[in-house]
């Protein structure tokens, strides 16, 4: 089926401003969905509050525009109560991390089978440009005019730490890897994180003194490198991408199997 | 299955009549005094392929309920007063969203932590206007354990039938205390399932575009149709929009599907009620001490009466102003500063004579409380 197959055509225009990233990740993900083969109505997709969340809204699946922060909660119950459906929650980063962040940690905890996806453009977009926990210090925003004093979370030690098992990173500089990395997570029987660096031109980039969507593309391209690279080893600061976590332990759903198992012998014994 | 008989606590009576309405998912978090709702149906649910998961904080249990509603399970969480707090953002959102779904409160002393293994009815305000923005929403409630179980089947029925949020506003007394259950075999009380939809595959289905009788037949996430669910104000797609006659169409409809149906709402108990002089209107557990009351009056030949809401919202003007008014004074007994007696004031010719016995420190209100009450306004002395 072709990826415009999978779009909701009678919302469009997008309300996303020129230039911002959550496009590329919509494509991404639409591409990873299509070569899965995924059947339209076997996807849910979960969102929260905020610009990233309005992604739910142009594509045409079961889906949930829920609560700033609670996309994982309401996630968490289509999936626990119809595991065969494939749960996809994209989600920005002020979004999954900071009024969200008790969810994320505890869906990466109980790894449920769903597939978290943080668009991090390091800005609350929706309301105007307020820095997030993903902005770090030394960033302007609406809330921080002499530059942000708060230091910044990194989503794939906070979700490796929490227990997530399959984590990836990569940029939308990096169109290809957005894809791949969405297709291994859908794939990855498990709770799965993608976090992917998108730019906002009109808040983070205004602030900031990017001039123009190119440069912010252009810093994705020259400030990230694949993980275990010399790069990295010669160049600390630079941010890796790849998948960092990948690995196999039983999934919430499948062991509540166990526990209908001897809940029903109860009742029989 | 045949006919049972149980003694138990009005939460297990809870639990009881949530399995009995098809309850097959549950959410929650730990909270005194209604923990034994959850714990219960961690053990019951799971026996017959039900869902129990035990979330990460209360907004959470509100928030995984509404999703699993979403893909045809009927579900229910349960919670007290700080924990209702944390929940209003997401009833608001069952409620914009028209998702069923049954929430029980069983009722502590706040506010804040409060008194967290104490009795109080202080939370029927915050049924009503505890999240933001006009709304309507249904609260019930029940004193005596075979009346908590048929009410919590009540709730489902009412949350799937007009798809709404409708909560159980229990309180500690009734969800510690031990009564006699009579669980009938099944099918002898109606237990109502969902309307869905009968468009066929393939055809525009519009999720939120009411029929006449105001009705939305839903269609399961995971089946044929696809659709966009939201807490923005939304057109017939579930699309978000926030044109003026959208907005003020789809406000009318949220509100009117429950406010102009009152009489499959709005459930009261009436005792002794035809030549009463002294009406008593009470719910929850202090309706039980209204009663003992009515009964002892009774057989001094003092003509009082007893009114009990089951259902507290939709507030049942009709029932209350007609008693009302036919008296010739009103007592309110309830467990808060009078939160219905300024409803039962506003509907009554003269409000004047509407009363109030009350206690907030945390005891049930007893015998002698409205005793002392009655004595006085009846003029027979302090």
């Amino acid at each position: 089926m072709p990826v415009k197959d999978y779009i909701r055509k009678r919302f469009f225009p997008h309300i996303w401003c020129p230039g911002c990233g959550h496009g590329i990740v919509l494509g991404g993900m639409l591409g990873a969905i299509e070569e899965l083969g995924l059947k339209k109505k076997d996807v849910v997709m979960v969102s929260g509050i905020g610009c990233s969340s309005r992604i739910v809204g142009y594509v045409d699946f079961h889906t949930l525009h829920t609560l700033h922060g609670r996309a994982l909660a309401f996630a968490t119950g289509v999936k626990f109560s119809r595991p065969e459906l494939n749960v996809i929650v994209p989600m920005g980063d002020g979004d999954a991390t900071a009024i969200g962040g008790n969810h994320f940690i505890h869906a990466c905890r109980r790894n449920i089978n769903m597939t978290a996806i943080v668009m991090n453009n390091r800005i609350y977009g929706m309301t105007g440009g307020q820095f997030s926990p993903l902005s770090g210090p030394g960033i302007y925003a609406t809330t921080a005019p002499y530059s942000s004093i708060d230091y910044d979370f990194d989503i794939v030690e906070l979700a490796r730490g929490s227990g997530a098992t399959f984590v990836a990173r990569t940029t939308v500089y990096h169109v290809n890897e957005v894809k791949d990395y969405i297709k291994k997570a859908i794939q990855h029987k498990g709770f799965s994180v993608v976090e992917i660096l998108s730019q906002c031109p009109t808040y983070f980039g205004r602030k900031n003194k990017l001039k123009d969507v190119n440069e912010m593309l252009e810093y994705f391209k020259n400030n990230t490198t694949p993980v275990g690279s010399q790069a990295k080893k010669d160049n600390p600061n630079l941010i890796e991408r790849g998948i960092f976590v990948q690995i196999q332990k039983e999934e919430y759903c499948d062991k509540y199997l166990n526990v209908i198992e001897a809940a029903s012998k109860e009742v029989k014994g | 299955m045949k006919e049972k008989i149980k003694f138990v606590q009005g939460n297990e009576a809870c639990v009881e009549g949530a399995l009995y309405a098809g309850c097959n998912f549950f959410a929650g978090y730990p909270i005194t005094p209604s923990t034994e709702i959850a714990e219960l149906l961690a053990a019951r649910l799971p026996q017959s392929g039900g869902k129990f998961i035990q979330m990460e904080d209360e907004i959470a249990s509100m928030c995984a309920i509404i999703g699993a509603s979403l893909t045809g399970s009927k579900t229910m969480t349960a919670t007290s007063g700080p924990g209702f707090s944390l929940k209003q953002e997401a009833i608001g959102y069952a409620i914009m969203a028209e998702i069923p779904c049954v929430i029980a409160n069983v009722q502590r002393g706040g506010p804040s932590t409060g008194t967290p293994t104490h009795v109080s009815q202080g939370d029927v305000m915050q049924a009503r206007w505890g999240t933001h923005g006009d709304h309507a929403i249904v609260a019930m409630t029940a004193s005596n354990i075979q009346d908590v179980f048929e009410i919590t089947i009540e709730a489902f029925n009412i949350a799937e039938t007009f798809r709404t949020p409708v909560i159980l506003l229990f309180d500690e007394v009734v969800g510690h205390m031990r009564e006699k259950l009579v669980i009938p075999e099944k099918e002898k009380l109606q237990v109502i399932e969902r309307l869905r939809t009968s468009v066929p595959p393939g055809t525009d289905y519009h999720p939120y575009f009411p029929r006449k009788d105001g009705r939305l037949p839903m269609s399961d996430f995971g089946g044929e149709h696809r659709y966009n669910v939201t807490g923005l104000f939304h057109d017939m797609w579930g699309f978000p929009t926030d044109k003026p006659e959208i907005v003020h169409n789809l406000m009318r409809h949220l509100v009117d599907k429950i406010e102009n149906d009152p009489k499959h709402i709005c459930k009261t108990k009436q005792y002794f009620l035809e030549d009463a002089k002294t009406v008593l209107v009470s719910y929850g557990a202090s309706a039980r001490t209204a009663l003992e009351i009515v009964n002892y009056s009774r057989m001094r030949d003092r003509k009082v009466g007893l009114l009990e809401l089951q259902t507290i919202w939709p507030f049942p003007k009709e029932i209350v102003s007609k008693i009302c008014n036919q008296a010739e004074r009103v007592i309110v007994v309830e467990m808060n500063m009078g939160q219905v007696l300024e409803l039962v004031r506003a509907n009554v010719k003269n409000p004047e004579k509407v009363y109030l016995c009350n206690r907030y420190d945390g005891n049930l209100v007893n015998i002698d409380d409205v005793k002392n009450v009655l004595r006085v306004v009846e003029g027979r002395g302090i």
